[in-house]
């Protein structure tokens, strides 16, 4: 259904401006931002405007001659009038600008108990994401994807598992950088169910262009939904194409990197694998997620995102039909 | 000419006979030796401007390979590894080694002929600073091509560009080349300041200081303050990764950001460094064809200080969104802010001057009006991107790059053609070619704005700076080949510049002593100078002293058998003593070398500078080695 959901949004968005744009806003918070831009761009626009009018009418003006112009009383004190008011009008107008931007920031700190904390760890290309909450089952892992409810502030804490990045979901908010030996805080809240893409925006090496993450801001009972099932562990195969995955994930390096609940796959390197077959793309937005990419991405991890930390694994044909039929089910 | 011991003064001698003896005591030594023991100022600015103009093309090349990159989605001319290494490339060159050495240089040979004198007041500093320069931009460069060059992006953030992130020696390069640019550029800041001091033409009071030379006094000072901090950044960056030192290690007590603090106090002033300069080059070019004094000159001086001042309080607007309390951030984005208020009164004395000016339509007039129009755009978004919250926006995306663009090549880099084009003449004798040159301005306007607006746009719409792709479904692929297509339209005009000096050094018009009848002292002399630059020290009798009396007046009694330049006082410019100023010689080269090899050894092993002393200590002992002359011990 996700996959569905992200297969279409993604060419009904392209050439659009809503996929990931910053005056397409779907929050209080980046709505304000897109207002405060427009008008920023309206007065700047007319400074153009005037400059560019005052240089016309430069060449209009046009005299002829050699010799240097005579100092002229007058026409020094009425200049000297003009550029005292112009003047006046630049500080008046960064005057309001700073205030407004002064206002506009103040305006993002939200003070609401009722938050959702989720814990996003940027690395080397992809996002690290735990569900905070006081009672320790109530946490789980995923990757490269998060669920919201609608309507509900929730407080991100950002921070950095190897170098610097940046979060930024333009359509929800302005973004924040998450640096390692810190913690970063950013709220975001989504006013309307919807799928939202955002990117690392801090040069991050290798793959920075392939560090996408995506935002589903849903209903509070769809949320609860995909919360419920995020919290169990991965089930028992039964296929038996499946159940051979399982056991060619846990015989080769895979298990060293990536956790896979409920079985023994435990590594941190990687992503949480736990429901990968629930999650609408792989490798940070690099591909959707179907058995054919999947594969792709499988026989040859450098040939789709070159640098990246996956290395490639030997598997048969065969092998890697079974692993894909595993991951694919882990929903 | 045998007159060592005779006190010859030029109040006794025939022009011809001066002539004669002026060149034989300022000029070179013939052959090759004398090219590389050269310490005129002319010589030695041609040679800085005409190698930071190298470095252009080669940062422009870099920058066509990546828009080529760009032009479609998920393109695979380039990979990520090499891409990383040309926009870190593309962003150093242009920064260390093109915009800022072009304008301090360009300084370097017009400053003495603006004020009045025959040399600089450090020459042999000055040659040293050319090699030093000039051997870390190869360095950079050489390392590039054997995949070596750095790719952490020209500002080098840690933890990526630290020990563990950044592999093989790269990053060690590029901290490297740093310490090559600071070296060179301080000696340069240094001499410009005391060379504009103290060694004026009588009459040059503070008021009568060509704007070209303030920007260049501003400029300098801005670089005295401002570089040693980007050098205790690298510095302390190559420590982290070759001695094991942990400033920037947060697990080990040290400060990711704390680089990002030291780089951007450095960081900011520098984009200062190079549009201050750059309108310098405006207020000379303005009067001189607008057929007027400068309107609000004393604004425009004040306004060049303001901007220095308040350069070295904005840095922290390039870190917003890292985290930092938010009051704090406020007073950032007001004085980033403020800083357009100098801004805008230079553009409102400029258009006060064209207003009733007699205007001349040349080539370097029509680099003024697109320099306007083009720099308001970039200080408008600057404007933007200086407010906190729209910032968290567009920050490190297109945005940004279409912004200091707008800024850097609309702001700077628009003047330095006009700029081109109004001292060609005075620098090699022969005039560009005027249809060439307008066709060079037209190319570069649209190619430049084809380029860089529709980039506003698409950071607008969310792609990311240094990504070195994207992919097919963002939709920013038409708009991406448009840039594409503009970069080289944009390239084209330079490439067309290129034939136009290269038509007239050929065979194109002479220029004469004044072709502009412009009213600076450079232009009291014949085009090119000659090695003394002036047979007389000219008396300044006002801003544009040669509109003021048709025969400059002139000052007399300097020695003509030996070096020797006139000391001003600093605020009346009153004549104050006869300094003696150093003869050719090779310990710049021999010091600049030695200096080279220890920076580039100290990549390998840190014993490097402790044997590197060795050669150094050499080279400045063979350097200030006594001459033998009492004024010179005293």
């Amino acid at each position: 259904m996700k996959r569905l959901l992200f297969l279409l949004a993604c060419p009904s968005l392209s050439g659009c401006s809503g996929w990931q744009s910053a005056l397409d806003p779907h929050s209080a918070g980046a709505v304000q931002l897109a207002n405060l831009f427009w008008f920023f761009l309206a007065v700047c626009t007319f400074v153009w405007l005037l400059v560019g009018a005052a240089l016309f009418a430069v060449l209009r003006r046009r005299r002829v001659g050699e010799h240097p112009v005579e100092d002229n009383l007058a026409a020094t004190r009425r200049k000297t009038t003009v550029i005292s008011v112009l003047t006046a009008m630049t500080v008046a107008i960064l005057t309001v600008f700073t205030l407004l931007s002064f206002y506009a920031t103040r305006g993002f700190t939200w003070h609401d108990t009722n938050t959702l904390t989720i814990k996003i760890t940027g690395r080397q290309w992809w996002w690290d994401i735990e569900y905070q909450n006081m009672d320790p089952q109530q946490v789980f892992q995923t990757a490269n994807e998060i669920h919201i409810p609608v309507g509900r502030p929730i407080t991100l804490d950002l921070e950095a598992g190897d170098v610097i990045h940046s979060f930024w979901v333009p359509n929800l908010m302005g973004k924040q950088d998450l640096i390692p030996g810190r913690t970063n805080y950013l709220t975001i809240m989504a006013d309307k169910p919807g799928l939202y893409r955002g990117q690392c925006a801090e040069f991050c090496g290798l793959e920075h262009a392939h560090m996408a993450i995506l935002v589903f801001a849903e209903s509070q009972t769809a949320f609860d939904q995909w919360r419920y099932q995020q919290l169990s562990q991965a089930k028992a195969p039964g296929a038996p194409d499946r159940l051979a995955g399982l056991k060619v994930f846990l015989s080769h390096p895979c298990a060293s990197c990536h956790t896979i609940g409920g079985t023994d796959a435990g590594g941190r390197m990687g992503p949480n694998l736990t429901h990968f077959g629930a999650r609408a793309t792989i490798a940070a937005g690099r591909v959707p997620n179907t058995a054919r990419d999947l594969d792709v991405w499988l026989r040859d991890p450098q040939g789709l995102k070159p640098g990246a930390n996956m290395p490639k694994v030997d598997l048969t044909r065969d092998e890697r039909t079974q692993l894909v039929a595993y991951l694919e089910g882990l929903k | 000419v045998n007159s060592k011991k005779q006190d010859v003064r030029d109040t006794d001698l025939a022009p011809a006979d001066l002539d004669a003896r002026l060149s034989h005591v300022w000029g070179d030594p013939p052959g090759i030796w004398g090219w590389l023991t050269t310490v005129d100022h002319k010589a030695i600015g041609r040679r800085y401007v005409v190698t930071a103009l190298i470095f252009l093309c080669l940062g422009g090349l870099s920058a066509l390979v990546m828009r080529l990159q760009l032009g479609t989605p998920e393109n695979k001319l380039v990979g990520p590894d090499l891409y990383n290494q040309l926009f870190t490339m593309h962003g150093s060159t242009m920064m260390f080694l093109f915009a800022v050495p072009v304008m301090e240089t360009m300084g370097v040979y017009l400053v003495p002929l603006m004020i009045g004198t025959r040399t600089v007041a450090f020459p042999r500093l000055n040659a040293f600073s050319y090699w030093v320069y000039l051997f870390g931009g190869a360095m950079l460069w050489i390392a590039f091509f054997v995949n070596t060059g750095p790719d952490a992006g020209w500002f080098s953030y840690v933890p990526l560009a630290g020990p563990q992130y950044g592999i093989g020696k790269r990053s060690d390069i590029w901290a490297q080349m740093i310490t090559y640019t600071e070296v060179s550029g301080l000696a340069v800041a240094v001499t410009s300041i005391v060379t504009i001091f103290k060694m004026r033409a009588p009459g040059m009071t503070l008021d009568r200081i060509p704007l070209f030379v303030w920007a260049a006094l501003v400029t300098s000072f801005m670089i005295v303050f401002a570089m040693p901090a980007v050098m205790v950044s690298s510095t302390m960056l190559i420590l982290d990764r070759l001695v094991g030192t942990h400033f920037f290690n947060w697990a080990e007590g040290g400060d990711v950001l704390l680089y990002q603090h030291l780089f951007w106090f450095f960081g900011h002033p520098e984009v200062y460094f190079i549009f201050i300069p750059a309108t310098g080059i405006v207020s000379a070019i303005i009067p001189a064809f607008a057929r007027q004094k400068m309107f609000g000159y004393t604004v425009l001086v004040l306004s060049l200080f303001g901007t220095g001042f308040l350069a070295f309080g904005l840095w922290v607007h390039h870190m917003f969104v890292t985290g930092l309390p938010r009051l704090g951030e406020s007073f950032f984005t007001a004085s980033s802010m403020a800083v357009a208020i100098p801004s805008g009164l230079q553009i409102f004395c400029w258009i006060a001057t064209l207003w009733d000016g007699k205007l001349k339509f040349n080539t370097p007039l029509l680099f003024v009006f697109g320099f306007i129009l083009n720099f308001v755009i970039g200080g408008l978004s600057g404007v933007m991107v200086a407010s906190v919250p729209i910032d968290t926006q567009v920050h490190d995306t297109y945005f940004v790059v279409a912004h200091f663009h707008y800024v850097l090549v609309g702001g700077a880099v628009f003047p330095l053609l006009g700029g081109i084009y109004y001292w060609f003449p005075k620098f090699y004798g022969r005039m560009l070619n005027e249809r060439l040159g307008r066709w060079n301005f037209w190319l570069a306007m649209v190619g430049f704005n084809l380029t860089f607006f529709p980039m506003h746009i698409l950071g607008l719409m969310g792609m990311p700076r240094r990504v070195y792709t994207y992919q097919p479904e963002m939709g920013w692929g038409p708009m991406n080949m448009l840039v594409t297509i503009g970069a080289f339209v944009f390239f084209a005009s330079f490439l067309l510049l290129a034939f136009n000096v290269w038509r007239s050094l050929r065979d194109g018009q002479l220029a004469g002593g004044n072709p502009w009848n412009a009213g600076t002292l450079e232009w009291a002399t014949s085009s090119p100078p000659p090695a003394y630059n002036f047979a007389h020290i000219p008396v300044c009798t006002g801003r544009e002293p040669l509109w003021q009396t048709p025969d400059t007046p002139v000052a007399a009694g300097l020695r003509v058998d030996k070096r020797e330049v006139l000391v001003t006082t600093l605020v009346d410019g009153e004549p104050d003593l006869r300094d003696s100023s150093p003869e050719p010689s090779i310990w710049p080269l021999v010091a600049a070398v030695a200096t080279s090899v220890t920076l580039l050894a100290s990549i390998f092993t840190p014993w490097a500078i402790v044997w590197g002393l060795l050669p150094v200590g050499a080279a400045l002992t063979g350097w200030f080695w006594p001459k033998g002359t009492k004024e010179d011990e005293s």
